[in-house]
């Protein structure tokens, strides 16, 4: 079974305007709309086209979060994923453990690749895929823009600071996938309630052997400064004059 | 006491201005020493840049010629076994760094604090979440390593004018061939870099074409500045994807920003919010980038740039 792992986080969705808690303990998420990151909702699409070119017969699905997370599982699986895993928890739990948690599940279902988002719109980590390339011990291409496999090969191109970079990787691999890898498809319904019929199955950590584990302990979570209210100019010589004020011309 | 090893970026032939950034976060710890490593094939051009970096004690040369392209999976292994006897590993929030230190995290056993914003001691770091609209401060545990990004436009650059010794360190590590570097095309503009520059100009989905982004540079040109751009505008293909700026491109802290037909949203504002004076330029009055704006003009960017770049004067 050719087979690709996809991994899919349950985030606050992008266009909410998060509020931090006023207790400073963390970031409002009660009654707030839940998606799928819009990263790993692009490593699913690739995983899904791999597939629909007939170079993979199988595409997985897997979080790690609490039980809602079916939610999300639900629609990867009607986007076109074959089946899903869940990995329940409550706690949150740290980038080291969700690449643990990861590699286990690699060890067990045997991918050929594995297809992450560069990283998660809520903490911004991006330490995943490199994580799990490291304790998998195998190669990593982060940013990924284009992805073609062929003989047992991945050629990669990466955004990168300078441009874009294009490796050579021999499978299996990791790889994190870049906004202009592809578009996502949208799900139609007669999808989802095709999902429903899709194995989703859940496990706990003690059944995956990680213990959870936060990395971190969080002293505080804040909203930023704010910045001092500007002014509005009326034309270009305002304008010229406001930077003039300010010595930027 | 701290002992903090910084992962120097560089193209093998000059250290990249975001080693002298985290050179300054990691002197914000008390007491710390700090040296910086060197991955290279020939390691000894860079390491005489890195040596005068004031604050440096050392200097750690590892040369092989794996090393002559930044490939994570080759120079992980050879950071993680030069890291034993310090308590942080440092690296910049770059995708030079954002792709190698995690990996360096995961063969130490620890996961990394990305992107530090603030230090406010040995083990504790605030960095943006939630694209920078919430600031997390944490405690690393005190007898883990620290493996670390720095989020290079809140630190200034280090001084120099330093004299570090230079010492050659054997990884002695096996390294993998299963990762093979093809190829990469590097925009060389002419322009100032957009990562360091203290001015940038930068156009969104209003430009309408590629053509048209040419007031934009013609701007950036007569002011001196980098040029930038929103998402919209990669994706919309006006511009190549390393002029982006925001929570997935740039992050960038110029002494100007001016933002000419882009809304602002969120996601770009993250990237920018470090600039000292943020103009913006829209037809829309009510567009987001107003909120955080310095100096906002509403109207039509054909007619104002242009307008603008003549009363700039020659």
């Amino acid at each position: 079974m050719r087979r690709i792992m996809v991994g899919v986080k349950r985030v606050v969705d992008y266009n909410v305007r998060i509020r931090v808690k006023p207790d400073n303990s963390g970031v409002i998420t009660e009654g707030v709309k839940m998606s799928i990151n819009p990263f790993d909702e692009i490593a699913l699409e690739e995983a899904l086209r791999i597939k629909e070119k007939g170079l993979a017969d199988e595409v997985l699905a897997v979080s790690i979060g609490p039980v809602d997370t079916q939610q999300q599982l639900r629609t990867a699986l009607a986007m076109g994923a074959d089946r899903a895993i869940l990995v329940q928890t409550d706690a949150a739990v740290g980038p080291y453990s969700v690449a643990r948690i990861f590699h286990k599940l690699v060890e067990s279902e045997q991918p050929f690749l594995v297809l992450l988002g560069k990283q998660a719109i809520d903490d911004d980590n991006g330490q995943t895929a490199p994580m799990l390339a490291a304790l998998w011990d195998r190669p990593q291409a982060v940013s990924c823009s284009k992805v073609e496999i062929a003989d047992g090969k991945a050629r990669v191109t990466r955004e990168v600071d300078a441009g874009l970079e294009t490796l050579e990787i021999d499978l299996p691999a990791v790889l994190s996938v870049d906004l202009r890898l592809n578009e996502p498809r949208y799900v139609k319904l007669p999808d989802i309630m095709k999902a429903k019929k899709k194995p989703l199955d859940v496990k706990s950590l003690a059944d995956i052997g990680v213990a959870e584990g936060a990395a971190f302990t969080t002293v505080r979570i804040e909203p930023p400064p704010t910045r001092q209210k500007g002014i509005m100019v009326k034309d270009v010589a305002e304008l010229v004059g406001a930077l003039q004020k300010r010595g930027l011309v | 006491m701290s002992r903090i090893l910084i992962v120097a970026e560089h193209d093998g032939a000059t250290l990249n201005a975001s080693t002298l950034k985290c050179v300054t976060c990691a002197a914000k710890i008390p007491g710390a020493s700090i040296d910086v490593a060197v991955l290279a094939a020939n390691g000894a051009a860079v390491a005489a840049q890195a040596s005068a970096i004031a604050g440096v004690s050392k200097v750690l040369v590892i040369e092989n010629p794996a090393n002559v392209e930044p490939l994570a999976a080759v120079l992980a292994p050879q950071i993680a076994k030069a890291a034993g006897g310090y308590t942080h590993v440092f690296g910049p929030s770059t995708t030079f760094g954002k792709d190698v230190l995690p990996r360096v995290a995961a063969l130490l056993g620890v996961s990394q604090v990305s992107d530090v914003m603030a230090v406010e001691g040995p083990h504790r770091f605030k960095r943006p979440i939630y694209a920078g609209n919430a600031l997390l401060t944490i405690d690393v545990p005190a007898d883990a390593k620290v493996v670390a990004t720095v989020r290079v436009a809140s630190f200034e650059s280090a001084a120099t004018g330093g004299s570090a010794s230079v010492e050659k360190f054997d990884a002695g590590v096996a390294l993998p061939s299963h990762t093979r570097f093809v190829s990469r095309t590097a925009a060389t503009t002419g322009r100032p870099d957009l990562q360091s520059a203290s001015r940038v100009v930068a156009g969104g989905r209003a430009l309408g074409s590629a053509d048209n982004f040419k007031i934009i540079y013609s701007l950036a040109d007569k002011l001196g500045a980098a040029v930038g751009a929103s998402r919209a505008a990669v994706d919309a293909g006006y511009v190549p994807n390393d002029l982006q700026v925001g929570q997935t491109g740039k992050i960038i802290a110029p002494e100007l920003y001016i933002g000419i037909g882009i809304s602002g949203a969120i996601q770009h504002m993250t990237g920018i919010k470090d600039a000292r004076t943020i103009v913006a330029i829209n037809k829309d009055g009510e567009a987001p980038i107003f909120e955080a704006a310095d100096i906002g003009m509403v109207g039509d960017l054909f007619t104002i740039v242009p307008e603008l770049e003549k009363a700039l004067g020659g």
